[in-house]
C-alpha cells in the first residue's frame, strides 16, 4: 500500500452541552455568543489518523497495528467563518501536521452538504490525498450526506459509520467493521477510500500542553472559498422555505403496528 | 512602589526586572485570554472532568494521590507548564499555568495543589536562580517524571518563616544539612525538594540558603504524614534531614541568597493559591447550581427558582468573578514584569474568603445532599479552609497590604 497521505474535514459546531435555541428571525439557531467546539465525531476522525501514524512511530508499537502503513500527511480541514482556526488548531494539537482553512463569512451562503463535498473533492486532488477520514455526520445539521457524496464524486470506495478500522494483512486493503442493528458488519476495501466515523471507534485525546504549543508553529493555509477551488461553491440548491426554517415541524403521525401501518398507507393511496 | 512582600520585618528582595512598555497596547478585559490559553483551559478542562472526577471522592476518602493521577499529569505537559520546551517542558506563559491551576481546582483541589507548589514554587525556583548546569540536570526530570516539593515551614517557624532552625554545613565537595521541616505538600509523591537551611546563623536570616535535595539522598526521611481537614489526596509530611550530605552543585544560586529567592517565589505562589480558591469556588457554585436548578424541587418548582435562593446564588457569582478578576489581573502584571506584590496579596487573600463563604453556602443550598459525603459540596468546602492558611495566612496577606497601602499613602 503506498503512504497515506489523509485529509480529515473537520467542522466547527454548536458545543454539544449547549442548549441550541432559534434564532430571533426564526430561520437558523442562533449562534452568535453561543460555545462552540470541534464536531465531536471528527475528534474521532482525527484520532483515527494519528493512530494509524502511531502504529508505526509508537514505542512499543499498539497491538494489531503491525500491517498499517505509513502515514505520510495528515491534513485537517475546515470551511467557514475565521473562527473555525480554533477547531483547526486543536486538530493539530491532537496531531494533526498541517491544516486548511477555506474561508466562508459569516454573510455569504453557508456550504451544504454537496457543496462541502465538491470543496473535498477539490482538495483531495490539489493535495494528493488518498484516504479521506470524516464524521459520519456533524451534531449541528446532522446531515450525514458529506462522506458518501465525497466518495461518490471522486468514484472511491466508501466505508461508513466506521466502528473499528483495520488493516488487512497482505497490507492491501482497509477493512471497515460498522454496527448494525444485528450485529457487525464487515466491509473491505483499497485506497484511495473514503470512511466516516462512529461514536465506539476510539476515545479521542486531549491535547497535550507541549502538542498545544506545538500546533502554533504547524501550517495553517488560508484560502477563500471562491478562488482557489475552481468552483464558487453553492449553497443554495435547497430553497429558503416561507417561514418555515428551523422553527418546529409538524412532524408524522405514528402508528401502533404493522397492520395500522399498511391500513393508513392504503388510506394515502400509497398502495 | 518598592517590592516588599513578606511577611515579617525583613529585608526586600532584588529589584524586578524591566517592565514592559503598556502604554501602547489597546487594553482587553481581564478575563480575555490567548488562543492557546483558552485551548489550555477546555483541554485541562475535559481532562480534568473524565481522567480526575471520577476518583476525587475516593483519593479523598482514601486520603491519597491516585499514582495514576500523577502519572497522566506528566503525560498531559501539566508538570511543567512554563518550563521551556528544551527542556522537555510545555514553554508555556505564567497566566496559562494559571488557567491550568484554575481549572484542576474546579474539578479537584487536592490535584490542583499539587500541580500548583510543582509549578509555581520549585519549578519556578531551578528557572529562575538555578545555573544553566542546574536547569539542565533537574528542568527534564520536573517536567516529565519527578514531582518536587518545596521545604520553608518548620514547627517553630511557619509566618515566621526565616526563623528557620535547619542547619547546612560547608563540608568536602559540598554541604551537610540538619533539620525539620513541616507541613510540606507533596512530600510522599515528591523525588526532588528544595529546602531552605541556615548556612551562618550568625548573619540571621541573610545565612538562608536554598539546596536541592533528591529523594534518595541518605540521611533524607518522611517522618509523618498528616490527617486533615481538607485537600486529604495531597501529601503534607514531616521530613527530616539528617546529616544529609550533598554535593556542592546542588546548591541553588548563591549562598545566604534564599530568603531573597523564598520571597519572590512565594510572591508569585501565592497567585497559584488564589487560581485554586476560585476554581474551587466556581467548581463549588457549579456543582449546587446545576443541583438547584435542574433537580431539586419542592413546592413543584426548582428549588433554585425561589427569589430567596437566586439572590444567594447571584451573590455569589458576582464574588467569584471579583475574585477571577482580581487573580488574573496579578497573574497579567507578574507577567508583564509589573510590581504585583500587592495586588497577588489581595487575590490571595479575597480569592479564599470567598471561596470559604461559597463552598459553605453552597453546602446549605443543596440541603441534605450538600451535606453527605456522596457527592462534592462538602468537599469542597473542607477544602477551601486551607486557602486562609497556606502560603501566607489571610492575617500575612493583610500585613503585606496594609503595609504597602501606608507606604504609598504617608506624605514624606
Amino acid at each position: 500500500m503506498p503512504p497515506l497521505r489523509i485529509l480529515v474535514p473537520v467542522k466547527r459546531v454548536i458545543d454539544y452541552a449547549v442548549k441550541p435555541r432559534v434564532n430571533a428571525s426564526h430561520t437558523a439557531i442562533e449562534t452568535s455568543g453561543v460555545k462552540h467546539s470541534l464536531n465531536p465525531f471528527d475528534e474521532l476522525s482525527i484520532e483515527a489518523a494519528v493512530r494509524m501514524r502511531e502504529a508505526r512511530t509508537k514505542k512499543p508499537p499498539p497491538p494489531n497495528s503491525a500491517s498499517t502503513p505509513e502515514v505520510a500527511d495528515i491534513l485537517a480541514l475546515s470551511a467557514g467563518p475565521p473562527k473555525c482556526a480554533d477547531v483547526l488548531r486543536t486538530a493539530m494539537a491532537m496531531g494533526a501536521d498541517r491544516s486548511i482553512l477555506i474561508e466562508v463569512g459569516e454573510k455569504e451562503e453557508q456550504l451544504e452538504p454537496l457543496a462541502v463535498a465538491k470543496v473535498l473533492a477539490n482538495v483531495v486532488e490539489k493535495e494528493g490525498c488518498n484516504l479521506v477520514i470524516l464524521g459520519k455526520q456533524s451534531i449541528d445539521d446532522d446531515a450525514g450526506q458529506t462522506g458518501g457524496m465525497l466518495a461518490g464524486l471522486l468514484g472511491w470506495g466508501f466505508a461508513g459509520q466506521a466502528a473499528k478500522i483495520s488493516f488487512t494483512e497482505d497490507g492491501g486493503g482497509i477493512e471497515v467493521a460498522k454496527e448494525v442493528d444485528g450485529g457487525v458488519e464487515t466491509v473491505r476495501g483499497r485506497v484511495p477510500m473514503v470512511v466516516t466515523t462512529d461514536l465506539r471507534l476510539n476515545e479521542p485525546r486531549y491535547a497535550s500542553l507541549p502538542n498545544i504549543m506545538k500546533a502554533k508553529k504547524k501550517e495553517m493555509r488560508k484560502v477563500g472559498v471562491g478562488g482557489v477551488f475552481g468552483w464558487r461553491a453553492r449553497g443554495g440548491e435547497v430553497e429558503d422555505g416561507e417561514g418555515g426554517g428551523a422553527e418546529e415541524e409538524g412532524g408524522g403521525g405514528k402508528v401502533e403496528d404493522v397492520d395500522g401501518l399498511v391500513g393508513r398507507l392504503k388510506e394515502l393511496g400509497a398502495l | 512602589m518598592s517590592a516588599t512582600s513578606h511577611s515579617t520585618a525583613h529585608p526586600s528582595p532584588e529589584s524586578p526586572p524591566d517592565p514592559l512598555d503598556l502604554s501602547t497596547v489597546p487594553p482587553t478585559p481581564i478575563t480575555h485570554l490567548s488562543e492557546t490559553e483558552s485551548l489550555m483551559a477546555e483541554t485541562v478542562r475535559k481532562y480534568a472532568t473524565t481522567t480526575i472526577l471520577p476518583l476525587a471522592r475516593a483519593m479523598d476518602e482514601a486520603e491519597t494521590m491516585d499514582p495514576a493521577v500523577v502519572e497522566s499529569l506528566f503525560e498531559q505537559g501539566l508538570m511543567g507548564i512554563e518550563i521551556p520546551e528544551d527542556f522537555g517542558g510545555s514553554g508555556m506563559n505564567f497566566t496559562a499555568g494559571i488557567v491550568g491551576i484554575e481549572e484542576l481546582a474546579r474539578v479537584d483541589p487536592s490535584v490542583s495543589v499539587l500541580v500548583d507548589v510543582h509549578n509555581t514554587l520549585v519549578n519556578t525556583a531551578i528557572m529562575k536562580y538555578g545555573t544553566q548546569e542546574s536547569k539542565r540536570k533537574w528542568l527534564p526530570r520536573l517536567a516529565t517524571a519527578s514531582v518536587g516539593s518545596f521545604c520553608l515551614s518548620e514547627p517553630a517557624s511557619g509566618s515566621d518563616a526565616f526563623a528557620l532552625k535547619t542547619r547546612a554545613e560547608k563540608v568536602k565537595d559540598g554541604y551537610r544539612i540538619n533539620g525539620s521541616k513541616m507541613w510540606i505538600t507533596n512530600s510522599m509523591e515528591a523525588d526532588l525538594f528544595i529546602v531552605f537551611a541556615n548556612l551562618d546563623p550568625s548573619k540571621g536570616y541573610k545565612g538562608i540558603s536554598a539546596f536541592v535535595v533528591d529523594k534518595s539522598a541518605k540521611g533524607f526521611s518522611i517522618a509523618k504524614k498528616e490527617k486533615k481537614l481538607g485537600i486529604r489526596a495531597s501529601s503534607t509530611c514531616v521530613v527530616n534531614f539528617d546529616d544529609v550530605d550533598i554535593p556542592s552543585d546542588q546548591l541553588l544560586g548563591e549562598e545566604g541568597q534564599g530568603y531573597k529567592y523564598a520571597i519572590g517565589i512565594l510572591n508569585e505562589g501565592r497567585i497559584g493559591i488564589a487560581a485554586q480558591m476560585t476554581g474551587l469556588a466556581l467548581g463549588a457554585w457549579e456543582n449546587a447550581a446545576n443541583y438547584v436548578w435542574n433537580d431539586r424541587k419542592q413546592f413543584n418548582e426548582y428549588v433554585g427558582s425561589f427569589q430567596g435562593m437566586q439572590h444567594q446564588l447571584a451573590q455569589a457569582h458576582v464574588e467569584i468573578c471579583a475574585a477571577r478578576a482580581l487573580v488574573y489581573n496579578a497573574a497579567r502584571k507578574k507577567e508583564a514584569g509589573l510590581d504585583f506584590v500587592k495586588d497577588a496579596a489581595m487575590a490571595k487573600l479575597y480569592a479564599s474568603q470567598v471561596a470559604g463563604r461559597v463552598s459553605g453556602q453552597a453546602v446549605e443550598w443543596m440541603g441534605g445532599m450538600g451535606f453527605v459525603r456522596e457527592g462534592l459540596a462538602e468537599k469542597y468546602f473542607r477544602d477551601s479552609k486551607i486557602g486562609a492558611i497556606y502560603e501566607g495566612t489571610s492575617n500575612i496577606q493583610l500585613n503585606t497590604i496594609g503595609k504597602l497601602l501606608q507606604k504609598e499613602y504617608t506624605k514624606s
